[in-house]
Formats: C-alpha cells, structure tokens, sequence
C-alpha cells in the first residue's frame, strides 16, 4: 500500500531524461510500459527513493496513469516509498545465508549501528534490513549495497566493522 | 575430473571479455548455425541433445521450441530468466559474472532457432553489476557483428535487451516475470494460453533459463548426439550444481550428470565434505522448494541403490523418500543445524514472495509461518504439527502457480523426514527457546551420519 508521508518534488535532470530515451527504445512502439522498472531505478539511484512526485513524473513521461507506477512499486522489495540512509545496508536472512551465520551477522550491526530493522541512524548515514536470498549462498553471510548493489561476501563481525568504518569515513 | 562445456574456460585470464573469449573459441555456434543450418535444423539438434531446462522444472528444451507458435506476421520472442531467486541457488550469477559471452552466444543461436529478431535477458534488479557485465558484453559482440543488423552478412538481425527485475522472487515463474517484463507488478497469468502461443505482449515467447541457454553453445557446436552420450538415460549433459550450506568448499560446480551424490559431497573435486569436522545431516538437493532429505536418504535410495545426481534418482521414491534436481541449488545441513528453525525460515521466505492473487497459498503460508514460529520458539502443541500437515496439503495443488507447491513440499517433507525434531521443540521449550541462533543443541536420532 502507498501511504505517503512525505513528498518531495523533483526535478529530473536533461541527462537522466536522455537515459529515459534510450531506456524506452528497446520495447516495441507502444509497449513503453515496459521501461517502467528500469526507469525507477535510475530514478531511486539518483535520487534516493521514490517520491509520490517522482512517481508522477515517471507516469507522466511513460503517458501511463500515476497508479501504475505505485501499483508497481509498491510490489517490488527494491523500490523505497520513504528515505534510506545514506548507506542502506542489505543483508540476506534466508535459509542457506542463516546456516552460516547470517543471524548473528544482523544482530551484531543492529548492535553496532544502534537503530533496528528499516529506521535511519540520526546522521541519515546508516540503515539497514534483512532482504531474501540474493543468489550468493556459497559466499555467505552476504550484504549489498544500493544503488550499484556492491557486494560483501563471507561476513564476519570484523568485517562488517570495518566496512561500517570505511563508510563512515567515505561519507 | 569430469567433462565440462560451460565452465571449461573459466579460469582463463580476461576470459570475460569478447577477445579472449572468441580466442578460446567462442561465436562459432553462431557462425556454424547462421551460415550452415537452417531454424529448424538447430531445434532439431538441441532436440537430439535431450537438454532439459535448467531452471527448475526440467522440461525438455528441444521440445518446448517445437511448440513455439509461428503465425505469420507476428513477432516472436526469446525471453532469458536470469532471475535466479531460489534458495541456494547461485549457478546463473557466476555464469553470467565470469562468462557473460557464453550467454549472449547462447541468446544468439536460440533466437535464431525460435526466429526471434528482439530478445530480452530479464535479470533480478539485484543483480546490477552482471547487468553491466551483460551489457558490456552485448555491446562487444554487436561491436564484432555477431549482434545488430545482418549478423555475419547473412541477413539475419537480432537485438538483446537486459532487463531489471525489482526484487521479488515470483518474478522467476514464467508468466510473472512476462508481466513484470511488460511494466507490472509480477502476478502469474492462468495458463493456457502458453507463452508459447501468447507471451510477452501477447505474441508466442519461449522463456528459458540462462543455464539452458548457455548449454545450445556446445550442443550446436559438437552437435546435439555428442551432447547426449554424456550423462545417464533421460539426464543428459552437464549441469551446474550451486553447494551451499556446510559443505567444505562452497560454490558452483561442473558436474556429468550421473555424479553419486555422495561423491559429490564428500569429494575433493567437489564440496570436499562438511565444514569444521562436522558430520552431515540432511539436504536440500534443489533449491528451497523441493523436498528435505535426511543424510542416510540423499546417499543412497530406499532401496539402498547409491542415490546419483540425476533426475530420475535425485527423483527416486517418489517424495515419500526422494526430492528432485530442481535449479541445482545443493544445500547442506552439518548436525548442529535445526530442521524446524530453517523450515520456518523458508516458510517465511514464502510468505514473503506469494503474490497473493490464491487464497490458499496467501494465507496458508502465513499459517504455516506462525505455526512454525510457535513450534520453534517453544510455544508449539502436539497438534501443531498436524495443523501443520493440514495447511500444507490444502496449498498444493490449488493455486494458479507453483509457488504454492514450493511452500508447501518443504514443509511436507520436514514434518515426514524430521517429525521427532517438531516434537521435541514440542516437548523441551524452554531449551529450543533459549538456543543459540540457529543451533540445535542435541543430535537428531533418525539420522545415520556418515564418516
Ligand atoms: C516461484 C517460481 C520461481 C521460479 N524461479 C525461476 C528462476 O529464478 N529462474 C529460472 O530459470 N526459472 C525459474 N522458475 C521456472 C520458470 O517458471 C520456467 O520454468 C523456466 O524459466 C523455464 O526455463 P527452462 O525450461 O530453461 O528451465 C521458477 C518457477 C516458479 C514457479
Ligand atoms: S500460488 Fe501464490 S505466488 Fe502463485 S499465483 Fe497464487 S498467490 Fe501468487
């Protein structure tokens, strides 16, 4: 469901327009509709998240009614209705992930970066969730990282420290 | 070492590029098929190779091409499923992250063989980094003229599209992953009609796995007989198998069909065992959704014939005492590993990516979620369990996809292999409540372990 807390109006740059071109190109004349994933990502990757006023904007460049984009991303995991941190952390919490220590793995960065599932550290750097099985089993416990998906694999508490560092400094 | 095709040049340096690719003799399944055969003469050979499809439901490929719908003045298409979201499953990423060229030559003889001149490769959005893997790759191979227009100056022209997912596991059944394809939220479609009579956009679409894909390569190259003298009777080929879990040495393997399993397990060329001297328990030997089985009966089969990684023994006793090949996802479970926890987990998983449009698999993988919950942190009654039988059995087989039947099977299966492990959650709650994450503090009695 969309329930909208915010809104935030955007403005779409001339070059992100232009990827919205070329994005649109690869379906046949009329089914545009189909660019409607892809465009919202470049859109989240640049913005953060989807706003019901970039939602609009995707709409009104694909002429398809606003309520087929929230239909869509309000289905899809990787689509955000609120802000993120700055560094949204995905943990994979499913089966395979858990018998190698998975659990443990989000426990320790609740611990660490002192907020639970889906909220944002007050510095808006860090949030964080669980996320289901993301095709890596053979190297977990793995986390990715929006919007390029950077990936960290064979987790340990060490590890996860230092990339918390790492990203701190970075910021 | 067994024979491998797909994976033979993995470990070349720079491999994933066109250059060193072609080198190690990459496009020549396309030169051979567009300058040599005609369509019809690659389904026919892909046919002969009697490759079953890769992505689970092991439906002969050759076959599924030959229904493919030819009404004169309508597009056809070639759909790839790179959404690989089945637990323990990893094969397609490391394909399409070391050898994206063995796809996209893949995508190029298929869309030949189904007459398709716009293919789209539909990746789970996740994967954004095999996204620009592929798309590199697709723009190197245009760049050489195996892509575009006139490929090879045979007057045949094909484009290939990448696409993202947005994250959602139903995405990976074939309907939903054409309707998120069209711009929509990933609701399975009631079949028939087919994808092969009305796919994507409503014209006739073949959907195949990467894995599938990346396999006509050697069939057109060495010819689809020489494929089918690998392998055993009706599981011919090689196949990747993704082991994870507590196995040595996880990953994705190369394997003859026909491997036993416990060779595949035990192994060095493979998993080389169980991690941290610990000793096996049970496997999930295809991804998530097919049946659990208990050490004693992935070695070997009821009848006490060594159990071989094949459709046909992987699927031996039926699910009272065997499971399936499904996406070749092996996951292992060491003796320290809860049954009940990690079928709770799965269920949650379910829960999660049902789509909703069935009653049965809605609620009932809710249902079973919480009864599992219950079970595993010490609050579960004896009745639970059979609650829990009931729930299952009233998903499978009333839904519009299979999803359903993949929550429910899992569940079937714990309660029939590990039925002692729900009752001592059962009757010992305070310790199953005050466990370490995801150990199970005591040794389960069914279980035969083997050295
Ligand atoms: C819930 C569900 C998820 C699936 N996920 C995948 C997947 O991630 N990748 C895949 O290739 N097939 C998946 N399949 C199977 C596809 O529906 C389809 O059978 C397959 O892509 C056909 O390709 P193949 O014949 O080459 O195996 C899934 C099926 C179901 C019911
Ligand atoms: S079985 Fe589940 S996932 Fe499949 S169509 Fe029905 S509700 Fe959706």
């Amino acid at each position: 469901m969309l329930s909208v807390k915010e809104n935030s109006p955007v403005e779409f740059s001339p070059e992100l327009l232009t990827k919205f071109g070329e994005i649109v190109k690869r379906y046949p004349e009329g089914k545009q509709k189909s660019a409607l994933l892809p465009l919202l990502h470049e859109v989240q990757a640049v913005f953060g998240w989807l706003s019901p006023d970039a939602m609009d904007k995707v709409a009104y460049f694909l002429n398809i009614k606003p309520i087929e984009v929230y239909e869509v991303a309000t289905f899809y995991t990787m689509y955000f209705l609120e802000k993120k941190g700055k560094y949204n952390l995905e943990v994979c919490r499913t089966g395979p992930c858990c018998l190698v220590g998975a659990e443990k793995i989000m426990h320790h960065i609740e611990q660490t970066l002192g907020v639970r599932e889906g909220e944002v550290t007050p510095d808006g750097l860090f949030s964080w969730r669980g996320v289901e099985c993301l095709a890596a089993c053979g190297y977990g416990p793995v986390l990715q990282i929006g919007p390029e998906y950077t990936f960290y694999e064979n987790l340990t508490e060490q590890s996860v420290d230092s990339l918390i560092e790492t990203l701190k400094n970075k910021a | 070492m067994g024979r491998t095709l797909l994976l033979t040049h993995i470990n070349v340096p720079g491999i994933q590029g066109f250059e060193v690719y072609r080198q190690t003799g990459g496009y020549r399944s396309v030169e051979k098929a567009l300058k040599t055969m005609s369509p019809d003469d690659v389904v026919e050979e892909v046919k002969k190779s009697g490759l079953r499809g890769r992505g689970g439901a092991g439906f002969p490929t050759g076959m599924k091409w030959s229904f493919l719908a030819k009404p004169e003045g309508v597009a056809r298409y070639l759909v790839c499923n790179a959404d690989e979201s089945e637990p323990g499953t990893f094969k397609d990423r490391y394909l399409m992250t070391h050898i994206p060229h063995a796809l996209i030559e893949g995508m190029i003889v298929s869309s030949f063989a189904l007459g398709a001149k716009t293919s789209y490769i539909y990746v789970r959005g996740e994967m954004m980094p095999q996204i620009r893997i592929l798309e590199k790759a697709i723009a190197e191979a245009k760049n050489a003229g195996f892509l575009g227009d006139n490929i090879l100056g045979t007057g045949y022209s094909l484009e290939i599209y990448v696409q993202p997912g947005g994250g959602a596991y139903i995405c990976g059944e074939e309907t939903a992953l054409l309707e998120s394809l069209e711009g929509k939220r990933g609701n399975p479609r009631i079949k028939p009609p087919f994808p092969a009579v009305a796919g994507l956009y409503g014209c006739p679409t073949v959907v195949n796995n990467v894995e599938s894909i990346a396999a006509t390569v050697p069939i057109i190259n060495d010819g689809g007989e020489e494929y089918a003298k690998i392998g055993i009777e009706r599981s011919t080929g090689t196949k990747l198998i993704s082991a994870g879990g507590n196995v040595k040495r996880p990953g994705v393997y190369e394997i003859e069909l026909g491997v036993p399993v416990e060779e595949f397990i035990y192994s060095d060329e493979y998993c080389g065992g169980i991690a941290n001297g610990k000793k096996l328990k049970a496997v999930v030997a295809g991804g998530s959704s097919v049946p659990i089985l208990p050490a004693n009966l992935i070695l070997k089969t009821a009848s006490g014939a060594p159990r071989l990684m094949t459709y046909e023994s992987l699927a031996d006793g039926g699910f009272q005492t065997g499971t399936m090949m499904g996406s070749g996802g092996f996951i292992a479970f060491d003796e320290d590993q809860c049954v009940v926890r990690n079928t709770w987990n799965f269920t949650r998983f379910y829960r999660h990516e049902s789509c909703g449009q069935c009653s049965p698999c809605r609620e009932g993988t809710g249902w079973m979620e919480k009864i599992l919950y219950k079970i595993e942190h010490g609050l579960g009654t004896q009745s639970d369990i059979d609650l829990l039988w009931d729930v299952q059995k009233n998903i499978e087989g009333n839904t519009i996809c299979p999803l359903g039947d993949a929550a429910a099977w899992p569940v079937a299966a714990a309660i029939r292999h590990f039925r002692d492990e729900f009752e001592w959650h059962i009757q010992n709650p305070s310790e199953s409540q005050t466990r370490n994450f995801g150990l199970a503090h005591y040794a389960d009695p069914l279980v035969q372990t083997v050295d």
